[in-house]
């Protein structure tokens, strides 16, 4: 028959105009289908039927662990009253070197007499540029450069507010360990274990070796951190 | 380790049990066109170095005689030392299937001119017209030499070693400017805009667009029709570049007659942002998320193409469980990808957002499992070079990823195809309007290096995946979809069948990554400086969803940045269909037509 296939049709966008409100009478009784929690997780899972709408910002899908946008610098918790703590990084520059749009730039800080320290005296990342492909934080051998989940950025004037400078890129280590739980856990480990081999071997070796092995288990670390 | 390089690739012929068609080829070239053909004997490189005169007809002897009847890939390399510019070719046996035969025609820089290969290959059109916009090689006999991605007050030739543009920094990075003592500054501060232009000599920027624009106009047929009694003009129309049915800034040139297409020609470079240069700038890790950038709806295969390639000039393997990650996520983006296409296309055809929406829902929940193994939906930055990014993940949205896989693969996808199958393959406005239109016979599609599922649609059964393997293709029990009409309701089927396709090589996928839970998924920790092992070149080719994504990547020993990479792109080479495949055709089926070959702008502009 002609126009057969046309009812046929019709009759899927019937069936998908009914599954989205017994998807709501499912949910009637236990608090609703929208703005609960519950049933948001649901509806958004692997499981979910009917209507998939987020109804953002009331609503927001959650981030995974592995979620990348603009990056920040990881500090020590602060001590009370202050808002950072020590920074992690070691102005290294290995972010700089490995970014692809080029996009971070890093003045190392320097000892009274002019050598090198190990601290950044000024960070920056232009958002502008940055291409969230999460470089930076995968070759960081301190853990010291994280990427965030906050991807709510958007601002008025691009001028002023899309050059990140140190104060604020920087978020202490509770932040990271609040957004990506796991693989926070697994880096601690990765560091403990680095510092317990350095230490045992300390006496036996030339630092040399030292560096070897703990490189050796923060590898053999860095897998298991792999899945997370 | 030259000389053993050497002493293998004399050895091959001299067995003759094994040969491959395109060392056959090789080898017959040489005994047909003794003083034309040569060995290229670089350290690291293959192919044939050929006579540049004389390409049409070494082409052309390829094309009758040996079976190589595809042309994949044309580009231009710059060796600036030798003083040298460099067309090479990558031509495949479609019926064989196997390596390509690559030809390469050196040329003088200061005076780049050589044959055109369209008469033989007429896939060759935009590939040379891309070479010429940035070599600036002279394609003698070429129909419409042209600049095609950059626009025609362009300064010079872009991808030429000794052209800066105007940002220039450093010719590599990283830029010395950010580290130990980096302050930072904005490129257009340094640059302004209005002084970051430069124009060639004698180019006048008056606004005058229609200086600008005859050159687009003069190839399309302008004829007064002199049907008596009636006077009737054709017209030329512009359908973008911003219009709803381009996907993306596209225009398409159109000449008509009342409604019928008389002639058509695309107009690109709209998104043009020179990603071959950005990527010769860059240090090979840099590239992989550029790469996201070109077919964004299928970053993931893009990431793959690249990771094969530059594992090829770096001799890298690849651990076990990290192959059978990669097939899973390549599957996933080509379902991804064929459910994009699909929608598209019905919107294209009158089915407003519906059936894009429905196939949406299923597209949503991989772009989920996306954002958790790799971190982002679609710019996935996945793949590295000897392995992959991450591990699966944990969890999906709150559930074990196997089971949140199965989920997806025996019971969500399938039934989404089922769904389709119902909603829209039986419509009868969707047959009227697809079936018996815009017709590529197989001849056509193989000679204007159409590639995917356009190729397939035409009856041509040609896969990457089992025509040349990679990864670990060869071990997978699947069919090449192949359709015979070449109409777009074909091309609309064919996407269906691949998608069965992938669920299926997706099924086998499944136990061995239960199997290898736990195994490394890297070979060594990945290295932020990646330097190059060798001089010399690589050509890797995947099959993309959109169809053939080639790579063409030179290095310099111990070097640290690709000397030339390019991407040969499947969307862009498959518009050179677009104009015949549109000719007699209303200019509502145009619309159409372009949905059924399925561009990206990303990876047309590059």
């Amino acid at each position: 028959m002609y126009g057969l296939g046309i009812v046929k049709g019709m009759g899927v966008v019937l069936r998908h105009f009914i599954q989205s409100y017994v998807d709501d009478l499912k949910w009637a009784g236990k608090g609703g289908r929208y703005y609960n929690d519950e049933a948001f997780q649901v509806r958004q899972g692997p499981y979910g039927e009917g209507v998939k709408t987020v109804f953002y910002p009331e609503e927001k899908l959650s981030t995974p662990e592995r979620f990348r946008f603009v990056p920040f610098l990881v500090t020590d918790d602060p001590p009370p009253g202050q808002r950072w703590g020590h920074d992690w990084c070691t102005s290294c520059g290995i972010c700089a070197k490995v970014c692809p749009p080029q996009c971070i730039w890093i003045e190392r800080g320097k000892q009274p007499n002019g050598r090198p320290k190990p601290e950044p005296e000024k960070f920056f990342i232009d958002i502008d540029l940055c291409m969230n492909c999460g470089y930076c934080a995968e070759f960081c051998p301190f853990d010291a450069i994280k990427m965030d989940h906050d991807y709510e950025l958007a601002s008025y004037d691009r001028s002023s507010a899309h050059i990140h400078d140190k104060e604020r890129l920087s978020k202490p280590l509770s932040y990271w360990r609040e957004i990506a739980p796991k693989k926070a856990e697994a880096e601690d480990l990765a560091r403990q274990m680095a510092e317990a081999a350095k230490a045992k071997k300390k006496d036996k070796d030339g630092e040399a070796r030292e560096e070897r092995l703990a490189e050796a288990v923060s590898r053999q670390l860095y897998y298991q951190g792999l899945q997370y | 380790m030259s000389d053993t390089t050497l002493d293998q690739t004399a050895e091959i012929p001299e067995t003759g049990v094994v040969q491959t068609p395109a060392q056959e080829a090789t080898a017959k070239l040489k005994e047909l066109h003794p003083n034309i053909v040569s060995d290229d004997t670089r350290e690291g490189y293959e192919g044939l170095i050929v006579y540049a005169d004389s390409i049409a007809e070494v082409a052309r002897t390829l094309r009758d005689d040996l079976g190589f009847n595809y042309l994949s890939s044309v580009t231009g390399v710059d060796y600036i030392e030798e003083g040298k510019l460099e067309v090479v070719y990558h031509l495949y046996n479609i019926s064989r299937g196997g390596g390509p035969v690559v030809l390469k025609a050196q040329v003088d820089r200061d005076a780049p001119v050589l044959p055109s290969l369209v008469p033989v290959f007429p896939g060759a059109d935009y590939q040379e017209r891309e070479a010429y916009d940035m070599y600036g090689f002279h394609f003698q006999g070429h129909p419409d030499l042209r600049r095609i991605l950059t626009w025609d007050g362009f300064n010079g030739h872009p991808l030429r070693k000794d052209w800066k543009e105007a940002f220039y920094e450093e010719d590599y990075k990283p830029f010395g400017s950010r580290w130990p003592d980096g302050s930072v500054f904005r490129a257009e501060e340094r640059n302004p805009y209005g002084k970051n232009v430069k124009y060639p000599p004698g180019w006048v920027p008056t606004g005058d667009e229609y200086d600008v624009e005859t050159d687009v106009y003069l190839g399309l047929s302008y004829s007064r029709d002199a049907t008596p009694g009636l006077k009737t003009d054709k017209v030329t129309v512009n359908l973008g570049p911003q219009h709803p049915s381009t996907h993306g800034v596209f225009r398409m040139v159109v000449t008509i007659d009342g409604e019928t297409i008389v002639d058509l020609k695309p107009v690109m470079g709209y998104l043009h942002r020179n990603h071959e240069q950005i990527g010769e700038r860059n240090t090979f890790n840099m590239n992989m998320p550029y790469t996201d950038r070109l077919d964004y709806l299928s970053s993931m295969s893009n990431n793959l193409g690249y990771a094969i390639t530059v594992e090829k000039l770096f001799d890298l393997s690849v651990p076990e469980r990290a192959e059978w990650i990669r097939i899973l996520m390549v599957e996933l983006t080509r379902i991804c990808n064929h459910l994009w296409a699909l929608g598209f296309l019905l919107n294209d055809l009158g089915a407003l957002q519906t059936p894009m929406l429905y196939y949406y829902l299923e597209r949503e929940l991989i772009l989920d499992f996306f954002e958790a193994s790799a971190g982002s939906r679609m710019m996935c930055n996945f793949m590295r070079f000897g392995g992959v990014a991450y591990d699966l993940p944990d969890e999906v949205r709150g559930t074990p990823t196997m089971k949140f896989l199965e989920e997806l693969i025996y019971n969500r996808l399938p039934r989404v195809l089922e769904q389709g199958d119902v909603l829209m393959t039986g419509n009868e406005i969707v047959k009227a309007r697809a079936i018996g239109v815009g017709i590529l016979s197989p001849e056509d599609a193989i000679a204007m290096s159409a590639a995917g599922p356009l190729l397939r649609a035409s009856g041509v059964p040609y896969d990457v995946r089992r025509a040349e393997p990679y990864s670990y293709y060869e071990y997978l029990d699947f069919d090449v979809a192949v359709r015979y009409n070449g109409d777009i309701y074909d091309r609309y089927l064919i996407r269906i069948d691949e998608m069965r396709q992938s669920l299926r090589i997706l099924e086998q996928v499944l136990p061995h990554l239960k199997r290898t839970t736990g195994a490394p998924v890297f070979g060594e920790k990945p290295q932020y400086a990646l330097r190059a092992p060798r001089a010399g070149e690589a050509y890797g080719r995947v099959e993309n969803p959109k169809g053939e994504l080639g790579y063409y990547v030179t290095a310099k020993r111990r070097g640290g940045n690709p000397e030339r990479y390019h991407v040969r792109a499947p969307s862009f080479i498959n518009l050179t269909t677009l104009g015949p495949m549109s000719r007699g055709h209303k200019i509502a089926d145009v619309v159409a037509i372009l949905g059924s070959i399925d561009i990206v702008l990303g990876e047309v502009d590059r």
